[in-house]
């Protein structure tokens, strides 16, 4: 598409975008968001860039291909499902570790669950890009 | 409000089946857009309906208060939703992909597996 | 046949061969030294196997098997030292061993299983090694029919057995043979008694090719010589047998039992001696005395008297020595003159002196003549059928004597008339067979006389066990050779006179037999009948219901879908009282949104516009966020309304290249179709109303409220399920999200008319896909 505002105001609204994908994020395990949500929202953001662009330059901008993004995202939630085994648990049970955690305060929470919607998010961004990158490149 | 919405899925259920009655494979494609709306809603029909109380604890409490609205199927629909994305786009290729291949979207042409002439010897 | 194919340079099959003489001749050994111990008391063994369902792998020992074990083994030492000269050098000569020791394997394990569901297991086994033995010169199309119908037949009438086996465990509560044995009462008396027995008996039949399921047997002749010796004559086809003498503690003793198995049985004897006349190639004729035993050995067992099972057990030691030989014998025969035609063979006990010997013992045994074993069954034969009770006794002595004289007369034609007189003619000039080919029927041919002369060692420590077995009580077993003047002896010399009359004159009677078989229904080709008959059906059956439409297919799965899940609605009345519907408690904003989606399902079915339908399905799909946002689920509204855009933004990207929807005013409103999606759609609210009128159940919802926040850390209720307590269901779905994406492209990539491959990904993918 050849609209010079679009394609001007895309480059800022991706970065918004991609962003506030992470910020959805991570936010999601209190309030609204979380990796399918994250993920969508980033797919969203390249997609815009695709539209504004081209999908080269998208793909360029991108610099890895979509659908490693997706593996990797894969492999990171499968082994995030595997965190567990080290303490004898069942295969998917949340690990957590709670930073500068105080009594009554859970302080900074690190747990596999988060490394779990990490990979979610990966899995659906890079999924999804990869299905759009072939329709618009092949078609 | 239930009954309503009951009376929508039948109606989303019934334009879908009659797209996918189609014999062209695009008409077919919004008939199973419009079925896994249907099967969103209706799922999300199950759990019940509840306004103004999405299923969040708010700070500071370890459980909800009062009644909020039921988060199973809610998260069951969301992963629906992205499942019957890919659904879709994957049907999106393949129709895209059958079109090149055959040149037709007319699902009564495509005979390749299962040509006509071959049925007539039998 | 021996002969034609191309020779591989192997000396006596090589290892192969040494494995499979070494491990019969170990077992045989083996079983040997538990005889003494098996003869007095039986034994089990037992080990888990699928204990959720009561099968075990256990192992029952006692006279029968043994018996049956010691046949399987020795006969099997044999045969393969037999094989291995006789195919040695064939190329395909390891598969057959393999086959063979499969088979072997398969039958060890029948005999032995302990519990009827292994019993079964191993009884297919040799269903299916038979089938690649009988078929084991794949090149002829004969082997491949007869080794189908020989599968066909015995593997259905296994699964027929199969659901005899189910009742029979369920009635008894136990798949443990020993356990089934001692509940032979409670069986009888319980009224699926009579299809339990026809169950089993459909199964025995077939395996052990008793009249009107006899055809197959014959057939598989096609198979190389020291299968026939082995499979259908030694070990396969009494596996019915055995199975009938297993169970007859448990079915037995009814006159159910008794009947149907001493008629068929009977019948089967007679009418498969009168063939076996008819026949002019010996291993043909042979094949009919073996159905011709097979029958006499049901009918023994159907009579169920303390004599009766005796003279079965004694009779299937003496058939199986003898009939192996024979089948051996003819091997050589055919290895050495190039044929197996009865009128062409004269002379040869000229040419192969030993060989003519080891016929001659087994032959003499067959024939019922003194002092080999096979005269004392025949002895206890005429014995059993006098002291029958009533017409039994008249039918079966009647039956055993026409068999008798018959056995007689077939005994000269294979075993005299080709070894007597000057010699013939032959397409290759007679010679002896090696050694390897001859130590089997020699041996089982000595055994013969060995045990006539030696009656009470096999009587104590095979026939005495056996009989227990099957009889599920001691029984007196005292064998001899002379017993002195009495009924017995006299049918036995009545025998022996008419068999000889008949003998002297069975060219003449051959020539009318071949007159009156020609008129007869044929069952070889009534069973093609059944075949063709078969795939007629599955054709026809094809085109009825696999038209390769796809707009039919849908209808009829939407038809079947409607038509069940509502009439399971009605008649189960999952509809209730009906709903109470309260207008009032519905905001203008729903009414708006539920219209919207109502009116954008409508368009998007009813515009004939690409764009329209796309933009008519937008509103759905906002429509249906809407609802999310309305109902508390903004996640659930996020994600929707993120994969509306996407929906969109790739739909119409793939449109533009698509062709234009056909307008709805060529192709006409369907009324048929409109009828079902109606049905469909009226279905989905009436159970959606039903589900609703259900009382919720909240205990997961309340288990996930309370657990979120404690337990796994998270305020977001939907979040913390996909993550954490449903996690292992998510990851399941991104897998499927990853693999739908690699689907499409891979798809879209094999595209013909797809743009090139871009810079980075190696070149030519569309060419691997195609390929």
């Amino acid at each position: 598409m050849n609209s010079l505002i679009l394609t001007t105001a895309t480059r800022l609204l991706v970065a918004l975008l991609l962003v506030f994908s992470i910020y959805a994020l991570l936010r999601g395990h209190n309030l609204p968001g979380g990796g399918f949500i994250g993920g969508l929202i980033g797919a969203t953001g390249f997609i815009l860039y695709i539209v504004a662009t081209s999908a080269a330059e998208a793909r360029a901008a991108l610099r890895v291909d979509p659908a490693s993004v997706a593996m990797v995202g894969v492999g990171v939630a499968a082994l995030a499902g595997l965190m567990s085994a080290f303490v004898g648990q069942p295969f998917m049970t949340g690990q957590w570790l709670f930073l500068f955690a105080e009594p009554g305060e859970k302080g900074l929470p690190l747990s596999s669950v988060l490394v779990f919607d990490i990979g979610v998010y990966l899995a659906v961004f890079g999924g999804i890009l990869t299905l759009v990158f072939a329709l618009e490149e092949e078609i | 409000m239930e009954l309503l919405l009951a009376l929508t899925i039948g109606i989303l259920v019934a334009c879908a089946v009659y797209l996918m009655l189609d014999r062209n494979v695009i008409r077919f494609l919004f008939g199973l857009i419009l079925l896994s709306n249907a099967a969103n809603l209706l799922i999300f029909l199950s759990g019940r309906l509840t306004a103004g109380a999405p299923p969040l604890i708010d700070e500071g409490l370890y459980a909800p208060t009062g009644v909020v609205a039921n988060a199973l199927p809610q998260a069951l629909v969301l992963t629906a939703i992205v499942i019957g994305f890919g659904l879709l786009a994957f049907t999106l290729a393949l129709v895209y992909r059958t079109y090149r291949s055959l040149g037709t979207v007319n699902s009564d042409e495509m005979r390749v597996a299962e040509p006509v002439a071959q049925e007539a010897r039998r | 046949m021996a002969e034609d194919y191309p020779k591989v340079d192997r000396v006596m099959g090589g290892v192969a061969g040494l494995i499979s003489i070494a491990v019969p001749a170990v077992l045989f050994l083996y079983f040997i030294m538990l005889a003494p111990q098996i003869a007095m008391d039986a034994q089990v063994w037992a080990a888990e196997w699928v204990p959720s369902l009561g099968i075990s792998l256990s192992v029952l020992m006692d006279g029968l098997s043994l018996t049956f074990a010691l046949l399987i083994t020795g006969i099997g030492t044999a045969v393969t030292l037999y094989s291995a000269q006789y195919l040695g050098d064939h190329p395909d000569y390891p598969r057959f061993v393999s086959y063979l020791l499969m088979f072997m394997v398969g039958m060890l394990g029948l005999v032995l299983a302990g519990n009827l569901i292994t019993l079964f297991v191993f009884w297919e086994v040799t269903t299916i090694a038979s089938y690649l033995l009988i078929g084991f010169n794949a090149d002829s199309a004969k082997s491949r029919r007869s080794a189908l119908q020989a599968l066909l037949v015995t593997g259905t009438g296994g699964l027929v057995m199969l659901a005899g086996m189910i009742i029979l465990g369920s009635v008894v509560g136990s798949f443990e043979i020993a356990e089934i044995l001692g509940s032979g009462d409670m069986i009888r008396a319980h009224p699926w008694y009579m299809a339990i027995l026809l169950l089993f008996l459909a199964g025995a039949f077939t395996k052990s090719a008793q009249f009107p399921l006899h055809f197959w047997l014959p057939n598989a002749m096609a198979a190389p010589t020291p299968v026939s010796a082995y499979l259908h004559s030694a070990t396969m086809v009494k596996g019915g047998i055995y199975l009938m003498a297993r169970m007859n503690p448990a079915l037995g003793g009814t006159s159910a039992w008794f009947w149907i198995l001493v008629l068929f049985g009977g019948f089967t004897a007679v009418f498969a001696s009168v063939l076996a006349l008819r026949q002019t190639d010996i291993k043909q004729v042979l094949a009919y005395t073996t159905l011709m035993a097979l029958g006499t050995l049901t009918m023994f067992i159907g009579a169920g008297t303390d004599y009766a099972i005796i003279a079965a057990m004694l009779f299937l030691v003496v058939h199986s020595l003898y009939k192996a030989a024979l089948f051996l014998v003819i091997g050589i025969v055919d290895h050495g003159t190039g044929t197996r035609e009865a009128p062409v063979l004269r002379g040869l006990r000229h040419a192969m002196p030993l060989t003519a010997l080891a016929a001659a013992l087994a032959a003499i045994s067959m024939a019922g003549i003194p002092p080999m074993i096979g005269f004392i069954g025949k002895e206890f034969m005429y014995k059993a059928g006098l002291g029958l009770p009533g017409l039994g006794a008249a039918w079966v002595t009647v039956m055993i004597f026409a068999a008798s004289v018959l056995m007689f007369v077939v005994a000269g034609i294979v075993a005299l008339r080709p070894f007597m007189g000057e010699l013939a003619k032959t397409p290759k000039p007679a010679h002896e067979g090696p050694w390897p080919m001859l130590a089997g029927p020699l041996v089982l041919g000595a055994l013969s006389l060995l045990f006539g002369i030696l009656p009470s060692t096999v009587g104590f420590y095979f026939v005495a066990p056996a009989t227990r077995a099957v009889l599920g009580m001691d029984a007196e077993v005292h064998l001899y050779l002379w017993g002195g003047f009495n009924a017995a002896l006299l049918l036995s010399v009545l025998t022996f006179l008419a068999g000889w009359l008949i003998y002297r004159r069975h060219e003449a009677i051959r020539a009318r037999l071949a007159v009156a078989e020609a008129k007869a229904p044929n069952f070889d080709r009534g069973w093609d009948n059944v075949l063709d008959g078969l795939k007629a059906l599955a054709a026809w059956q094809t085109r009825l219901i696999q038209t390769g439409s796809l707009q039919r297919y849908m209808a009829v799965m939407f038809a079947t879908f409607a038509l069940l899940v509502g009439a399971t609605l009605i008649l189960r009345g999952g509809m209730g009282s009906g709903i109470n519907y309260d207008a009032e408690g519905v905001h203008p904003i729903q009414w708006t949104v539920l219209a919207l989606i109502a009116m954008g399902a409508g368009l998007s079915t009813w515009t004939s516009s690409r764009m329209t339908a796309i933009t008519a399905l937008g509103v759905v799909g906002i429509g249906v966020a809407l609802l999310f946002i309305i109902f508390s689920a903004p996640d659930v509204a996020i994600t929707q309304l993120l994969v509306e855009v996407l929906v969109v933004v790739l739909v119409a990207l793939v449109m533009l290249r698509l062709p234009h929807l056909p307008s709805r005013a060529k192709s006409g409103f369907r009324a048929g179709h409109a009828a079902i999606a109606a049905a469909v759609g009226l279905v989905t609210t009436a159970v959606m109303i039903a589900v609703l009128q259900t009382p919720f159940d909240r205990r997961l919802t309340d288990f996930f409220e309370i657990a979120s926040y404690p337990d796994a850390h998270g305020r977001n209720i939907v979040n913390v399920i996909l993550v954490d307590f449903r996690a292992t269901d998510t990851f399941g779905e991104i897998v499927v999200v990853v693999i739908a994406a690699i689907a499409a492209y891979a798809l879209l990539r094999g595209a013909p008319g797809a743009s090139p491959t871009p810079a980075g990904e190696p070149g030519a993918r569309g060419e691997e896909e195609k390929a």
